[in-house]
């Protein structure tokens, strides 16, 4: 497919300077046959044909074709021959010279001359520079190796059907469009496919958290590996490449590794040249590079700070470039680019900026049963992003509303129901709006409730949310379809209605309560804060800091040992396992078991005080002592030390187990009845390390004079001769609330059992930032009675769930830090100094 | 879609793969302010100096949620973009320039190094 096209004005060796006779048409070269030099010729066609005389040179053996179509071609859904656009009878019939297979590689623009890699030479009086893109080649061992290339042109196609045609693994470096689309091809063409991405979100540019996450199950389904948070270390192979192993010695054998990991503007001919070149070839609004008679369109192209790595800008570009070469200049004002990922069933669309800011606000619709995603981001009521997943129909009408800034506050409420709905007989109110909806219209998609079937429901006496729920089950299951149930109680009932939220919600990213949502998580098996977000249909797109970390709390505690915790959802303390003071610095407060201590564990404190400086040493309310002042950076190293002596995090900065705190008892006191310290140490040597809802303390005494103040501790234990007297949901804080007394019981054993079946019970049913006291307050003594007194059966169920989850919890976290995980969190990214910075 | 970088003009501090979404991590000057760089959920990048308007709370070990920050000390939530605290409370700490590259984060130089020329506006 070679189109090199003969010119009987050029002599044999093709080295002759041409230079245009007077009066005759000036001559136009053209250095890319792609995308944007033939379109940037079919515009100037358009507008005056006979102005120019036109010659082409592409450094492709090809006719100009559709780039953005070499996925459907991989994909085997086109031929090369489907995605032509411009056959050799156009430049024929148009008088253009097609120099095809034979780069350009210099420029002389003093004797305004083009030579190409055939040494053919060529004046010109106008010249286009449409370069295209280069793809990036991350510089690891291995990059040159025979199978590895990227996804560009036709060739690379080939070069993927061949690979594809011996099956095997293939390695696709970047999930960006680009990098998926190639995934999906070869995947279709029976290859093995891993992707690997170095972002945690695939397509992070186009895409957020929650879209992202739905890509990724989504094409894990249909049979690829996506490895996302990898780092490629190498590509290996004798020869040929074998395969890609990653940073973490993850190995990935492979027969075909596809680069797409980004592309750069292709500026090397024009910066040898001497043009003006920023990230790309800068050009004014008429695109004109720094030399009036060069011009530049396409990707190779910076204008107003802007490189674009799509075509629409490209449309545009060409545009004004004709318009300045026919003398009426309009200029070319930069673009808003959208995004379309081209995989077959899978609709991803993205447009704009959706990284928020200042007076955004997000309008987020969720629908898990369908598998739809749709967040719009507004500002100052116009649109400013749209991410779509699932359901792109919208997508031309948000970015159409985008480009256009049009006011849409009127439809605001609507707005992301889309364009039918939005607009649907102008009805601007939102109320107007469902009120104007048939009867027969659904509403709760769920559960097939139409609009009648709702009135009718709250007509029949159904005043309130919670009775339709009840009632006719509209917004009983999903719940994205409460607010339009809200607008049709409004709509029905007139003033009556006032509006009401049942339950009052964990944060105002949802519109469910806690209790639902712990136990929509239990019940749809849910393993993931994004799939909860997305599954219970979270109107922001990450949440924030009041749902994340109880949705943390939430999976871990329904998922023992099943589940990653997610450390960006946990405050301050609980991340770096220290407690945070005024001045940034931690204290540090080591688990001193019962509030025993020796001379090893008080000498180890003594020298971590003073080889740290450590401001100050305190006895606490918890029988155990805090180094206070200790910088973030020196925590791994305070905890080495202090691992040295036998001591382990005293957890006294978590949502969890605090301390037991204990008396003398028996063992010394004249008069213990039994021996509360002992006890005291097998509780906390039990229950160390559990996460909680929220703090728990516990103290146990060794008589009824409660030396350790038992009864103000979420669980306390008071001895009496014949036997313990269990006490729970006491709180000595701002509010002071003596325990109630669950139960006595005869033996030591029973004790320990009760005390881990209360625990497991708070931690099932109260909710996060729940203590104790205000839990039982909520549900009643009576009530946990009857779960851990009443019901053996039950309590033994709940101790050996919580003996099961803590098998997974009781791991120092110190030790591990002081071991080198997460160091990053304890280490400055760099250190600047004046004049000079260390990286 | 990558730059060329004027090496005079940004700092080069490393590549983005150095902070994990939705974490931060600190850069101290010496002579001058410690600089908080975030990296969100969204895979944005934020530079700010690392002081809660409130009472100086060390910003980078806030949680992330959006593009905004939570200070650890009080709950008071930061705009990346803008270093404004949100809501109904007043205040805002310096935000500096910064812009992602080809893999690598590059913070404005100017804004970063204390300078004995006057310090430009970030
Ligand atoms: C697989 C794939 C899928 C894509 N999908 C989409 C999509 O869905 N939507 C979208 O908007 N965009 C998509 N794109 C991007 C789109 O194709 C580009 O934005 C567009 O092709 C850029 O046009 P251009 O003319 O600037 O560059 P190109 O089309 O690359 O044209 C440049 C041409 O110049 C030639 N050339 C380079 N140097 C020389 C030289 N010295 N002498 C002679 N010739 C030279 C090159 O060989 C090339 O043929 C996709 C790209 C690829 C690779
Ligand atoms: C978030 C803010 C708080 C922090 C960081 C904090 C921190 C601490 C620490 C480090 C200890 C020593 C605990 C130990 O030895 O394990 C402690 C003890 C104690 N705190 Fe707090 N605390 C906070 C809020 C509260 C509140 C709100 C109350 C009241 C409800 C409270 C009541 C107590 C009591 C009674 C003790 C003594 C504990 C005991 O004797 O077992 N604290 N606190
Ligand atoms: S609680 Fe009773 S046994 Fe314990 S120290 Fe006090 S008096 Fe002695
Ligand atoms: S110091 Fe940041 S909220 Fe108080």
């Amino acid at each position: 497919m070679d189109f090199q096209v003969g010119n009987e004005s050029r002599t044999e060796d093709g080295a002759v300077i041409l230079i245009p006779a007077e009066g005759v048409r000036e001559h136009l070269v053209v250095v890319g046959n792609g995308m944007a030099g033939c379109r940037a010729i079919e515009e100037l066609l358009a507008r005056d044909a006979g102005r120019y005389r036109v010659t082409i040179f592409g450094a492709e053996p090809h006719v100009n074709y559709n780039r953005i179509m070499l996925s459907p071609v991989l994909a085997g859904e086109k031929t090369f021959e489907d995605i032509v656009i411009n056959s050799r009878q156009w430049y024929d019939e148009n008088d253009i010279e097609l120099i095809a297979g034979d780069p350009v590689t210099a420029i002389d623009r003093a004797a305004k001359t083009v030579t190409s890699r055939s040494g053919r030479t060529v004046g010109y009086d106008k010249l286009l520079i449409a370069t295209g893109s280069d793809p990036f080649i991350i510089p690891v061992p291995g990059k040159d190796l025979p199978g590895v290339i990227s996804f560009r042109d036709m060739k690379d196609v080939d070069t993927m059907l061949e690979a594809a045609a011996n099956g095997g693994g293939a390695v696709v470096i970047g999930g960006g469009l680009l990098g998926l689309e190639a995934a999906h091809g070869l995947t279709l063409r029976g290859m093995k496919v891993t992707v690997i991405h170095l972002m945690p979100t695939l397509m992070e540019r186009q895409l957020d958290e929650a879209a992202g996450w739905l890509l990724k199950t989504a094409l894990e389904g249909r049979g690829q590996t996506i490895l996302t948070g990898a780092d490629t270390a190498e590509i290996y192979g004798e020869g040929q490449v074998e395969g890609v192993r990653l940073k973490d010695g993850r190995d990935i054998p492979a027969s075909l590794v596809v680069m797409a990991v980004g592309i750069r503007p292709s500026v090397a001919l024009a910066r040898e040249a001497g043009l003006d070149i920023g990230r790309g070839i800068r050009v004014d609004d008429h695109m004109v590079t720094s030399d009036p008679d060069v011009f530049a369109v396409g990707e190779c192209v910076e204008h107003d700070g802007n490189v674009y790595g799509l075509v629409a800008p490209l449309w545009d570009m060409c545009r004004s470039l004709a318009d300045g070469l026919t003398d009426r200049h309009t200029g070319y004002r930069g673009s808003v680019t959208s995004t379309k990922l081209k995989v077959a069933g899978l609709d991803v669309f993205s447009a704009g900026d959706f990284s928020g800011g200042e007076g955004c606000e997000d309008i987020v619709l969720r629908d898990a049963s369908r598998g739809v995603y749709k967040r719009v981001v507004v500002k100052d009521d116009k649109v400013i992003g749209a991410v779509l997943y699932g359901d792109t129909a919208d997508g031309g009408w948000y970015f159409d509303l985008l480009r256009k800034g049009e006011d849409v506050g009127e439809i605001r409420d609507l707005l992301i129901f889309g364009q039918a709905f939005a607009s649907g007989g102008g009805q601007a109110d939102p109320k107007a709006a469902v009120a104007a909806l048939s009867d027969d219209a659904e509403i709760c998609g769920c559960n097939g409730v139409s609009k009648g079937q709702v009135v009718a429901c709250v007509e029949a006496g159904n005043c309130t949310l919670d009775a339709v729920r009840a009632t006719c089950k509209a917004s009983a299951s999903c719940g994205s379809c409460t607010g339009l149930v809200e607008t049709l109680l409004a709509v029905t009932l007139g003033d009556d209605y006032s509006g009401e939220r049942a339950t009052r919600t964990v944060c105002k990213c949802t519109s469910f309560g806690h209790d639902d949502v712990r136990r929509e998580i239990v019940a749809q098996g849910m393993k993931s804060i994004p799939e909860v977000m997305h599954k219970l249909h979270w109107s922001t797109p990450d949440g924030c800091s009041s749902c994340r970390p109880a949705l943390n709390y939430y999976l871990l505690c329904a998922l023992p040992g099943g589940y990653r915790d997610d450390q960006q959802s946990r405050f301050v303390n609980e991340r770096m396992h220290a407690n945070i003071q005024k001045d940034g610095t931690y204290s540090v407060v080591p688990r001193m078991w019962g509030g025993l201590t020796n001379p090893r564990e008080l000498r180890a404190i003594a020298d971590v005080v003073e080889k740290y400086n450590a401001p100050m040493v305190k006895v606490t309310g918890g029988q155990r002592l805090d180094i206070f002042g200790i910088r973030k950076e020196d925590l791994p190293a305070v905890w080495a030390d202090l691992n040295a002596a036998g001591m382990v995090s005293g957890h006294a900065y978590g949502k969890s187990l605090r301390t037991v705190k204990t008396c003398v008892g028996s063992e010394w006191c004249r008069f213990g009845t039994q021996d509360s310290t002992g006890l005291g140490v097998k509780i906390e040597r039990m229950t160390w390390g559990s996460w909680m809802p929220h703090k728990f303390k516990i103290a146990a005494s060794g008589c009824p004079r409660n030396c350790a103040e038992a009864t103000i501790k979420d669980f306390g234990v008071v001895c009496v001769d014949s036997g313990y007297e269990l006490h729970v949901g006491g709180n000595g804080g701002i509010h002071v609330r003596a325990t109630d007394l669950l139960c006595k019981v005869a033996t030591e054993q029973e004790a320990l059992d009760y005390c881990a079946a209360f625990i497991q019970l708070y931690r099932e049913e109260a909710r996060y930032l729940e203590r104790t006291a205000p839990w039982i307050g909520r549900v009643g003594v009576d009530y946990v009675k009857s779960r851990i007194v009443e019901d053996d059966e039950g309590r033994e169920a709940l101790r050996a769930r919580f003996l099961f989850s803590q098998s997974f919890s009781q791991e120092d976290p110190w030790a591990r830090r002081a071991g080198g995980e997460d160091a990053e969190l304890h280490q400055h990214l760099a250190e600047v100094r004046p004049m000079e910075f260390v990286v | 879609m990558t730059v060329s970088n004027n090496v005079g003009d940004w700092l080069d501090i490393g590549p983005v793969s150095q902070i994990s979404p939705g974490n931060a991590r600190t850069l101290p000057v010496r002579g001058g302010e410690e600089i908080a760089i975030f990296h969100t959920l969204d895979n944005q990048f934020y530079a700010l100096v690392n002081k809660c308007p409130h009472k100086q709370g060390p910003l980078s070990q806030g949680i992330v949620h959006g593009n905004v920050v939570a200070c650890p000390l009080h709950n008071w939530n930061i705009s990346l973009k803008s270093g404004e605290a949100l809501g109904s409370d007043e205040g805002c700490v310096p935000t500096v320039p910064l812009k992602v590259d080809a893999g690598r984060i590059y913070l404005l130089r100017e804004a970063v190094i204390p300078s004995r020329t006057a310090r430009k506006a970030a």
